[in-house]
Parts: C-alpha cells; structure tokens; sequence
C-alpha cells in the first residue's frame, strides 16, 4: 500500500478534528458565561464597553454583557422549515414530470436549469432576492392576503404589513430555490430507476399513471427522497450570504411575523464577526464560537436523523440520495 | 392510496352499465389531470426563477456594463473589477492544485485500497461536507488569520476553501473509480502488472471524466463561496500578493456582496457587473461539465447503463445526469 497515499487519506479527518477543536476551545469562555440562558432568552448585547471588565464565572467580560441565541436558533430552523415546505413538493412535481412526460431534449433543458440554479453562486441568489423577488413577494403576493388573515393567535404570524422584502417569507422563498435543484435532481435520477415492470404491474392493474405514480414509485425512492430532503435542509440551515442579504439580520428579538426581519445562525456570524473585535475581553467572538458550534450540532442531528429515518422506512436497497 | 381503493371497490357494481362506474372512472381521470397539472406548475416553479435570476442580473448588468471592468482596477466607490477577476481565478487555480491532490488522492484511497468499507476517514469526509461554510469561515478566521497572526492572507482562504471542496473530490473521485468494471483490474493482474502501473495506465484512465467533472464542481464551489473567504481573505483594490501573511486578496463574491448595499450607483452597477461575471463562469462550467459527461458517455459502452428506462425510443438524454445539480453547497 503506498504510504504517502495513505497519509493524504487522513487530511480531511484531521481538518475535521482541528474545526470541532478549535471551536470547542473558542467557545469555552462563552459556554461559562452564558450558561443555559443562551438557549431560553433573546437580548443580545454586547455591554459596556467604555466601562472596566469584571468578571463572572471566571470570564472577564464587559458589564452588562448578555447573548442569548433563541431568536438565531429560531430564525434558522424556521426559515430552512419553509424553505423544506416550500421546495419539497415543487421539487417531487418537477422530478414527475420531467420523467414522465417531457421528450428528452426538454427534460435535458430542465436538467440545465436545475444545474444552473445549483451553481449560480449564493450571493447572486442574495441580490436576486434583495432587488427582484422581496419587493415582488411584499408588493404583490403577500399584499394578497396579509391583510384577510383573522387575528387569532396562530394565523396572526401570516397578517400584518408586507414590508419592503426583507424578511423570513423572502429568505424562505430564497432557500426553497436554492435547495430544490438538490431535491428535485436526486428525486430524477431515482425515479428513472424505478424497474419498468413494478410499473407496467401497476398500470395492469388499471391504475392512472399518477395513481402509479403515488402508489408504486415514489414509495420505491421514498428513502431516497428523504436523503435528498435532509441534504437540502443541510444547506439551508447553512446558508449564509444570502440569508444575510434578504434577512435584515434583526438581533435581539424573536420572529413574530412571516415579513419581518429575523436572523440565522450562519447570518449573523457573518455579519457579527466585524464588529467582534470591538469587546477587547473577545467574549463576543467566544459567543459567535458557540453558536457556530450550535449550528453544527443542529445540522448533524439532522443528517442523524436522516440516516435513522432511511433505515427505517427503507423497503428497497437503493442508495441514498446523499448527493455527491 | 385512495384512488387504488376506489378501484377495488369497482366490482361490486354489478353489470358493465351499471351506475357508479362512469363518474367514478371520471374522477378520477379528473384527478389523474389535476395531479400532472400541479406537476407543471411546479416545473414552471423551478422555471421562472432561472429565467428571472440569469435575465435580472445580465439585465440590469448589461444596462451599464462598460468593457473597463475586465481590464481596470477599483477606484474609489467606482473603477473596475480586474483585482477581484485576478484574485478569483488565483484562488480557484489554487484550490484546485492543492484540493485536487488531496481530494483524488484520498479518493483513490477509498476506492482502491482501504479494506474496510466503512472507513472512518469516510465517515469524516461526509461530516465534513455537511459543516456549513461560514463556521469553517470562522475557524479560518480566528485559527488561521489571528491566531497564528497570519492576518488576512491568500493562503488561509486557498486553505479553507480547500477543505471546503475536499469531500466532494473525493466522493466523486471513489465513485468514479467504483464504476470501472472490476474486470479492468482482474486483467491487468493476469497480465502480471503491479497494482500501481495498473491503476495508472488502466483503472484510472475510464474514471478521468468523472474525475474531471468533480473538479470542475469544485471550481463551480469556489468561484461561488463567500462566506469562508470574507473573514480570511479580507479585500484587497491591487492586484494578489503572494505572501503568507498579510496578503489580502480581492474576488468577485466579495464586490457583490459589498457593493450592493453601497450608497453609489457606481458600486451597484459593479455589483451587477460582477453578477454577471459569476453567472458566465458558472454557465461556462456548467458546459464543460455536459461536454465531459456527453462525449464520454457516447464513447464508453462500459458506463453501467440506467435500469429500467422507461421509454427505450425516448429515453432520457445522455446529458443530463452531471453530477452538478446534486451535490453544490
């Protein structure tokens, strides 16, 4: 066995030890101070920083500093929610199509658009969605129905001013595109795999071919479409930049309306880091460590998740649609 | 599963003319158009963003594009982007040096050597690959950049962007290799050759194309990612500097994600222009990846042909299975 091949095998292993290692070791500080109020609170504030460090639990810290992630954490997982809601469904119908019905030069045309919605770069999503689809989405679909929904507490969250386009319903939309190429090109390539007969079988039995369609093959690739689904939420708990760009990054607050602005995880890590220099004791930066480390553990969860559902709900050996 | 029970429950009308039948036989073919229709709209779903994103962008780009932005440096809030051009295919040829080795490297590993399938170097990569960009961005960033004072440096974005793209390297690089028919090795062993020779000259030659096409995904990744470089790349309005610390870089992602926001016209027509320029290079990726797929794929009657197809006369195209839509980030 060649050696120097060997040793290359164990780079992405070690990459993968020094991130969780240098996050844990960054985050330590911030773990002590915030303690299990990071979780359950939502004022975020960076204290005073004109006044001299104290110190707390052994962390030296500015007064009156306080970080709780509630609004982050619920801002992502939200928002990657719609996004799942939003894309799965879209996804599956084009797969059904472009299988089932399209002559093959059109199918290959929606094969381009998908690769071209995969690989067009996310700040290029961003700025679609700040100039193009967030003013369009507040100015004329959401306006459709805003102002009819009943103030009653739960339906209250789609109600109220549209605003300007920055906000969950855009970055929802946003992810939902961004991830639907991943769903609907794995949900493709499964179902052209589909064995014809289990198919012609179905059709024997006189079904309609959407019938057959719902009871023989997308059951078949079920566990298949469940790992491209899981991929998809992965990048959009992940997604960053253009969450950034459509989100209006609202600190301190909870989302309380489907147009306000919120903030992700991912987002204000990006747009918070800047500023962190600024707390000379560095526990900002130790706090964006720990919601980093958070946002790893929900996006491995997840992918957990995925593999114990597949394996449950897996009736056929088909691979899983990890993507690549 | 409904409808399959409306079926069932046919038979026990009696008689071929017997009330019931047609309107059931009616709803649901009723049902049957409902569902393809929903399926169209959710293609023309998929549809209209492409067309509004790529026409949008070269929209708004064409309207004040100015041939000195490929051949000019910024000046002020306007000026050109011929840093960020420079620096963006500096870092991208980059990646590809250091994540191609590494990448095809481990991926042959995988594919050729390691006896037991469920490697933990596999179990890595994937989690690895699951890691959102921004947190290897901030571990850039705070170990690379100011820990080992590095500041912002060429070499600690080429750094995080390659472990960025590593997995996917090495994924497609094993699964390409997985694909060659066993019976390439078995007869370079019965002509006495090495394994090494063997996978030089035999093995690896059938999986090139898919090789290729997983570093030129890689590139697609690199020339898109923003987040992993803002934090260890930094910006910088000259041209790259090759120096280990303190090397700020600028690339296109960056103007983009800057510009647009800027209380100048001039920065929002270059953030447009600089849209526009990842869109090209994307759509040109995206073409050459086709080319690979297409041109391979009608040459090699080894490629394991897809089971079950279910028109033969209009099966699907050989194009369109790159492994592109699947696997970016």
């Amino acid at each position: 066995m060649p050696n120097g091949l060997h040793a290359v095998t164990y780079i992405p292993l070690v990459a993968l030890a020094l991130i969780v290692g240098v996050l844990v070791w960054k985050a330590i500080p911030a773990i002590r101070y915030n303690g299990f109020g990071f979780f359950v609170h939502n004022r975020w504030s960076i204290g005073d920083l004109y006044a001299p460090l104290v110190t707390t639990n052994g962390v030296r810290h500015p007064p009156l500093a306080s970080y709780g992630a509630l609004p982050l954490i619920l801002g992502t997982l939200v928002s990657s929610a719609i996004a799942i809601v939003l894309a799965t469904p879209v996804a599956i119908g084009t797969a059904l199509v472009v299988v089932e019905k399209l002559p093959p030069r059109l199918s290959s045309g929606v094969g381009f658009c998908l690769e071209v919605l995969a690989g067009v770069p996310s700040v290029v999503f961003g700025l679609w969605g700040f100039f193009t689809l967030g003013p369009f989405l507040s100015h004329h679909v959401a306006t459709i129905w805003a102002n009819h929904v009943p103030n009653v507490p739960v339906l209250r969250f789609f109600r109220g001013p549209t605003g300007a386009g920055q906000g969950l319903l855009t970055a929802g939309v946003v992810l939902a595109i961004m991830i639907v190429p991943i769903i609907a090109a794995t949900a493709r390539d499964l179902l052209r795999q589909v064995p014809r007969a289990t198919v012609e079988g179905a059709v024997a039995l006189g079904m309609t071919d959407s019938e057959s369609m719902r009871a023989v093959s997308l059951p078949w690739i079920r566990s298949g479409l469940i790992g491209a689904t899981v991929l998809g939420l992965g990048r959009a708990l992940g997604e960053t930049i253009a969450v950034a760009m459509v989100s209006g990054v609202l600190l301190g607050s909870n989302v309380h309306s489907l147009y306000g602005a919120f903030t992700t995880i991912a987002a204000t890590l990006v747009s918070q880091l800047d500023g962190a220099f600024s707390d000379v004791s560095g526990l900002t930066t130790s706090t964006l460590a720990e919601t980093a480390l958070v946002l790893v553990v929900i996006t491995l969860l997840a992918n957990v998740g995925a593999r114990f559902l597949v394996r449950r709900v897996a009736t056929t050996a088909l691979p899983v649609g990890r993507g690549i | 599963m409904a409808a399959t029970g409306s079926a069932a429950a046919a038979p026990s009308v009696t008689g071929p003319f017997a009330t019931g039948r047609r309107p059931r036989l009616g709803r649901r073919r009723w049902g049957n158009r409902l569902v393809w229709a929903l399926c169209a709209v959710a293609l023309a779903l998929v549809v209209i963003p492409v067309v509004s994103i790529v026409w949008g962008v070269a929209g708004r780009a064409l309207a004040h594009w100015h041939w000195s932005y490929l051949t000019t440096y910024p000046s002020g809030n306007g000026g050109g982007l011929l840093n960020a051009i420079e620096g963006t295919l500096l870092i991208v040829a980059m990646v590809v040096v250091v994540a191609g080795a590494i990448g095809v490297g481990a991926g042959v590993y995988l594919a050729e050597y390691s006896q037991d399938r469920r490697h933990l170097l596999r179990g890595a990569s994937e989690v690895l690959a699951g890691v959102p960009s921004i947190v290897l961005g901030y571990v850039g960033f705070v170990g690379l950049v100011t820990a080992l004072h590095w500041h912002y440096s060429l070499y600690a974005g080429v750094i995080v962007l390659s472990v960025l793209v590593v997995p996917y390297i090495m994924k497609t690089t094993e699964v390409a290799l997985r694909n060659v028919p066993t019976t390439y090795r078995e007869g370079a062993e019965a002509l006495g050759m090495r394994g090494g020779y063997a996978l030089r000259k035999f093995v690896l030659r059938p999986a090139l194309p898919g090789i290729a096409t997983g570093l030129i995904l890689a590139v697609a990744i690199a020339v898109g990612e923003t987040a992993p470089l803002i934090y260890t790349l930094g910006y910088s309005s000259g041209s790259p500097a090759f120096g280990l610390h303190n090397s700020p870089t600028g690339y296109l992602t960056y103007n983009v994600f800057t510009d647009y926001n800027q209380p100048f016209a001039s920065s929002h027509y270059r953030a447009d222009a600089a849209a526009l320029l990842l869109i090209v290079m994307v759509l040109v990726l995206i073409v050459i990846a086709r080319v690979i797929v297409m041109t391979t794929q009608r040459h090699s009657p080894d490629r394991p042909q897809r089971m079950g197809r279910r028109r033969p006369g209009r099966g699907p195209g050989p194009s369109d299975s790159v492994d592109f839509d699947t696997a970016s980030r």
